[in-house]
């Protein structure tokens, strides 16, 4: 059964002074989360503004979990925790006042605001210094507050615009095992926005890759990691791969060969890698190396990047 | 569930009316100007002249006191009475809304939380709307409140039918009180939107309630016309509540600080037209700075 979408962009045009920034989006994303790829000035960030209703669109529109973007903007903020690029707090503010500020702003009850003001802080690790001054926190600890604020009024979709930016490792690594754990709750829907590929590889399950306001690519990773198990790199030595390469065609492999005895073959269902040594010892080749060649995130970001315009 | 055990949970409980969620931003800004010694102090003293007032009107109408101080040569209340009155707490109310205006709304665009605001369902004039509450609210306590409190002990003291007869002073009070408490707020408002810097904020609004008057005045010199007046601020709205208190045959000048300027009159209709320009412009400067995400061209 077809998942619901999460946001389906439908000829989305959104331009600044007369110049495209997005043009012409067409997709629909239906993952529980979602990457968005680009380099700088592709048009992510210009994304999800325009989702959150800061950009009116030139043309088109699109729809955020049904809801339409230029007739439901209300609704659609409502259903959405934000968490943006760049700094936003008051510095003056406690963290905890501030959060429970921006919860009652999205409508929950002081009391429940609160309350969850409490709670996000505690999630996100900043328990300790929830009543200091926004203003004096450090860079992780800002994008931390910015996390708990998104997550404090219960959205159903969570848009993470570059989370990990400016962040040392260890605080980089909190901040994805944070992301992940929202995932896995499964309660809310992510757009995690980011131009480093290892962080959308680490949280996403679907990627959409823009390029100079194009869709440069859209692809289910889970599917493109179970596809690159079946595909494997051979280095071998011995005696002639011509017969080695009919057997393994025997066996339902396609296969390509390469200089200096590499082979690149696609393992059929249910074919087993120790049969393959099987064959290559009744052929008297030796395989000196075997690779699961891994198609990753990084090769289909080049592949998309290739292309002239940024259209697939 | 207790707040240190760490897990994420999602939200199930009610919302609040969505026409009542830009008074979050009232109540927060009320608890933090709570917290400032010198604004309580000063907004507490901003209430001797409306005391002072109304133990005026009291002895102007106790006949001991009369013969006692001689008053009724000193004090006539009157239309000129309520409008200085209101002449100086709108100057107080304005040295207000140069203190606390910037800091509504600098603080937010200072470090970016405006975009946090507006992700959220709330408008951009639900966002004015609520800082501008703060200043409305505190200044019209300053101004109109107690004006209409002395007009209703006067009429208490006065015989019968002297608040109908007087009706004129109510509406002026009221409306030439609100017709400044809006310019001042979408100025302040306005002001700190573009200048971040909230002192220099504060300083720029008396630039323009004072410098804006003495440039008017030069274009006059200079050109030797009368039309540079609609730049004061003080001659706008003196000639505007000059009609509101007193009608089409006015006696006096105006009130306390908000004076018309003798070197020339300009018709009311022309300064409603400028005071009407002032507040588009401070809007059209809200509207460029008042948004979730910056544009670059």
């Amino acid at each position: 059964m077809m998942d619901n979408p999460v946001i389906e962009l439908d000829g989305l045009e959104i331009r600044f002074g007369g110049r495209p920034v997005l043009k012409k989006l067409k997709a629909s994303l239906t993952g529980r989360s979602i990457g968005l790829l680009g380099p700088n000035g592709a048009g992510k960030s210009t994304l999800l503004n325009t989702l959150l209703g800061f950009h009116k669109p030139s043309a088109g529109t699109a729809r955020v979990l049904g809801l339409d973007i230029r007739t439901h903007a209300r609704q659609v903020r409502g259903l959405i925790g934000y968490m943006p690029e760049n700094d936003a707090f008051i510095a003056s503010m406690s963290g905890v006042r501030f959060v429970r500020m921006m919860a009652e702003l999205a409508g929950l009850p002081p009391a429940q605001a609160l309350e969850r003001a409490h709670e996000a802080f505690f999630y996100v690790g900043l328990g300790e210094v929830r009543y200091r001054a926004l203003g004096t926190y450090s860079l992780g600890m800002k994008q931390s507050a910015k996390l708990a604020q998104a997550i404090a009024h219960g959205p159903k979709l969570l848009f993470l615009d570059e989370p990990t930016n400016g962040l040392d490792p260890p605080a980089r690594a909190r901040m994805i095992q944070l992301i992940q754990e929202i995932r896995d709750l499964g309660d809310i829907h992510l757009i995690l926005s980011s131009h480093l590929l290892r962080d959308v590889e680490e949280c996403c399950d679907q990627v959409l890759i823009l390029k100079e306001g194009n869709i440069a690519a859209y692809c289910n990773l889970e599917e493109e990691r179970r596809a690159n198990l079946r595909f494997l790199e051979l280095e071998t030595r011995g005696s002639s791969n011509g017969c080695f390469l009919e057997a393994l065609e025997k066996l339902g492999c396609q296969t390509a060969q390469g200089a200096q005895g590499r082979i690149k073959l696609v393992l059929p269902e249910g074919l087993e890698v120790k049969q393959l040594y099987a064959v290559a010892a009744d052929q008297e080749v030796q395989i000196r190396r075997l690779n699961h060649k891994r198609d990753s995130l990084e090769d289909i970001f080049l592949k998309a990047m290739e292309s002239t315009d940024g259209r697939l | 569930m207790a707040v240190y055990k760490k897990t994420y949970r999602p939200y199930q409980g009610g919302l609040t009316a969505a026409w009542k969620r830009f008074l979050v931003i009232p109540r927060y800004a009320f608890e933090d100007l709570r917290r400032s010694r010198f604004l309580t102090i000063f907004y507490i003293a901003s209430f001797a002249y409306p005391l002072i007032a109304a133990i005026t009107i009291y002895l102007d109408h106790n006949v001991d006191a009369i013969r006692l101080l001689n008053l009724s040569n000193l004090i006539s209340i009157d239309a000129f009475y309520f409008m200085s009155f209101l002449g100086w707490q709108s100057m107080l109310a304005f040295f207000l809304a140069a203190f606390i205006g910037p800091g509504q709304v600098s603080p937010d665009l200072a470090n970016g939380a405006l975009s946090l605001y507006l992700a959220r369902p709330f408008s951009r004039a639900e966002y004015v709307l609520g800082k501008m509450s703060v200043l409305l609210i505190l200044m019209s306590l300053m101004t109109w409140i107690p004006g209409l409190l002395l007009f209703v002990l006067e009429g208490y003291l006065e015989p019968a039918g002297w608040m109908s007869g007087h009706a004129r002073i109510a509406a002026g009070l009221f409306f030439g009180a609100w017709v400044w408490i809006l310019l001042a707020s979408l100025l302040a408002l306005a002001l700190s939107a573009w200048v971040k810097w909230r002192p220099a904020a504060g300083a720029l609004m008396f630039g323009v309630f004072w410098v804006a008057g003495g440039f008017g005045q030069a274009i006059n010199n200079v050109q030797g016309t009368k039309w540079g007046l609609l730049l004061s601020m003080p001659n706008l709205i003196g000639t505007v509540w000059v009609r509101l208190f007193e009608g089409e045959n006015p006696v006096s000048n105006g009130g306390v600080f908000f004076r018309l300027d003798q070197s020339g009159i300009i018709p009311v209709w022309a300064c409603w037209a400028s005071l009407l320009g002032w507040s588009l412009i401070c809007l059209y400067m809200l509207n460029r700075k008042i948004r979730g995400a910056e544009v670059v061209r």
